[in-house]
């Protein structure tokens, strides 16, 4: 399923840049371009051609690893979006392991004494997590940490401790998202009859939730770890922004701002691809989960 | 002890009034508290929209610059002090709730016509329409929606419209989703059976009989995607793809006001919370629809 959808992916957005208004041509020769010569650089880039074509054309660079030249700096794509993307992978990774420390343990708890004082401020604080802007919570954390009490700097990747206030920006929204899904499929899972057994034969409580419940109610919470790695990599546009995180995301918004389109296309391509084939982890992970799913690729 | 039949009689409340399936529902939503103070909330932000012209007038007090009253910080004048070219950031919050909202709505009901209606076929004709629909929506979902929005907005260019558009089209795929689960489910029932057994046009069954019983999982699904959307909204123009300045947008305010974090936090902080405030509301209330709607899931 993964190579369909890709092909997909890289067509689709390939199709939506393509729709920019504005002659690429005419822009990159710039203000005194004759006629003639926009025509013959339209003719050499193959901007004339069915888009379909032109898709054609891309797709058997990109496989060579080739995504054009950046129309801003005339150097190779690739290379930038691979300086970059290690610093996106970082702060991603980052932000989801500490989002699944916290949220998991709280989802548990959560769920086993239901309405409990720690219930009901754990869900209360997922529900504000969630409605947090990750932008906003950054500047805040940024006044807070960085302007006001200088524990860690506030913006760019310099130190090791750079990474800590957008790691935590981003991953709020998740370790909410997180905890809320595992609360509900643990109280779901605990009302079963195994689970009742399990009490029954004389297995201490902590086993019964570690051992027998949580396995059970883990799937659920899988599909929503993959689905905000999905999130986290989107997200990371937003707070690389705010953070000045040298990674793919702020290189993204720098690129539409720059209309460098091969850039963009890059940017977002590589992102969608890390999103699918997260996926695509999570769904093998099933299968390590739950014995009874069995993999189908 | 037994009871015999006037025992039981006596014991039994009186029956009450058969209530309407509206009424239960407002009932139980009435019971969670949290939903309730999101219900408040949205409704003072919708007043506050309305009339937000009463409040401070758009022209003279929420576009046009007053240099001699720059980054002012709150005070009774100002109850949210005033931005970089000394206008009211009260009066522009509050007309920004006008534009979040109408963006947020506007955007999720376009989200809901196309994928709605691509959900609604898929699930009710199955089969290879279902397959094909769905393997194009998969596509679509490949693609984190967010960046969906910033890839749609970046090449349509930045305005109200094509935010709304933006914003509506990342939404296709999900509301596609949630529609056709809802479609398979109803579709199975007897009465759609018998309906197709008197020979109801297709478009009749789905609009008629199997879309008003889909109510309940798409409304949730909506109320929740609003708030995405508002979300998403502040997040397009906080990095220049969305509403533009001097309009004032929750999102741009924040990009304008993060210049001067250092000496006037005020200036990012009221935008924020109109955010937060307007997306936790919407949540509040989806969360409460959801319980109010299927009390099994509770």
């Amino acid at each position: 399923m993964l190579l369909p959808v890709l092909l997909g992916v890289t067509f689709l957005v390939y199709l939506i840049i393509s729709l920019t208004p504005g002659d690429v041509a005419a822009m990159m020769l710039g203000q005194g371009a004759t006629k003639e010569s926009v025509a013959a650089l339209r003719h050499e880039m193959g901007l004339n051609d069915p888009i379909i074509i032109q898709y054609g054309r891309y797709l058997g660079r990109l496989l060579h690893g080739d995504m054009g030249l950046s129309y801003a700096t005339q150097k190779p794509v690739v290379d930038e979006i691979l300086s970059r993307f290690p610093n996106t992978l970082a702060l991603a990774f980052c932000s989801i392991l500490v989002s699944i420390a916290i949220s998991i343990p709280v989802g548990v708890i959560s769920a086993v004494k239901q309405y409990s004082l720690v219930d009901n401020l754990g869900m209360v604080l997922a529900l504000i997590g969630i409605s947090m802007p990750s932008f906003w919570l950054g500047l805040i954390l940024i006044i807070v940490f960085a302007l006001g009490l200088g524990w860690f700097p506030s913006g760019g990747a310099d130190q090791l401790k750079s990474i800590v206030l957008p790691a935590l920006t981003l991953g709020v929204a998740s370790t909410a998202s997180i905890a809320r899904t595992t609360r509900s499929s643990m109280l779901e899972v605990i009302r079963q009859d195994y689970i009742r057994t399990a009490k029954a034969k004389g297995l201490g409580n902590v086993t019964v939730i570690l051992k027998h419940a949580l396995r059970n109610a883990l799937i659920p919470t899988l599909t929503v770890i993959g689905l905000e790695f999905g999130e986290l990599l989107g997200g990371a546009i937003l707070t690389e922004t705010v953070f000045s995180w040298p990674g793919i995301g702020r290189l993204m918004v720098e690129s539409i701002q720059r209309k460098d389109t091969p850039m963009v296309l890059g940017c977002i391509i590589v992102f969608s691809v890390a999103f699918s084939v997260v996926n695509l982890l999570i769904d093998i992970l099933y299968a390590f989960v739950d014995p009874r799913i069995k993999t189908s690729y | 002890m037994t009871m015999d039949r006037s025992d039981i009689e006596k014991n039994t409340p009186p029956r009450r009034k058969r209530r309407s399936r509206g009424a239960t529902i407002w009932r139980r939503f009435r019971r969670n508290r949290l939903a309730v103070v999101g219900l408040v909330i949205i409704a003072s932000l919708v007043l506050l929209a309305v009339f937000a012209d009463v409040i401070g007038d758009y022209q003279t007090k929420a576009i046009k610059m007053n240099m001699k009253e720059r980054h002012v910080h709150p005070n009774l004048k100002h109850l949210f002090g005033t931005d970089e070219f000394g206008r009211d950031i009260f009066v522009r919050v509050v007309h920004g709730t006008r534009i979040s909202l109408f963006v947020g709505i506007i955007s999720v009901s376009i989200a809901l016509l196309f994928g709605g209606t691509l959900g609604a076929i898929a699930g009710y004709y199955g089969g290879r329409v279902d397959t094909v629909i769905m393997r194009i929506l998969d596509v679509l979902l490949a693609i984190p929606g967010i960046l969906l929005a910033i890839t749609v907005a970046a090449a349509l260019g930045a305005s109200i419209i094509n935010l709304m558009i933006a914003v509506g089209v990342a939404n296709i795929p999900g509301f596609a989703r949630v529609v056709r689960g809802a479609v398979l489910g109803v579709k199975s029932n007897e009465y759609i059976e018998a309906a197709r057994a008197i020979g109801s046009p297709n478009y009749k069954i789905i609009f008629n009989h199997i879309l008003p019983n889909c109510f309940a999982p798409i409304m949730v699904f909506a109320t929740l995607k609003v708030a995405t959307a508002i979300m998403a909204t502040a997040g397009l123009s906080f990095i220049g793809l969305g509403v533009k300045p001097p309009t004032p947008e929750w999102g741009n305010m924040l990009a304008a006001g993060r210049g001067f974090i250092r000496d006037h936090v005020h200036e990012v902080l009221f935008p924020g919370m109109a955010i937060m405030l307007s997306v936790l509301s919407l949540n509040m209330i989806g969360d409460g629809l959801r319980d109010a709607l299927d009390p099994r899931l509770k």
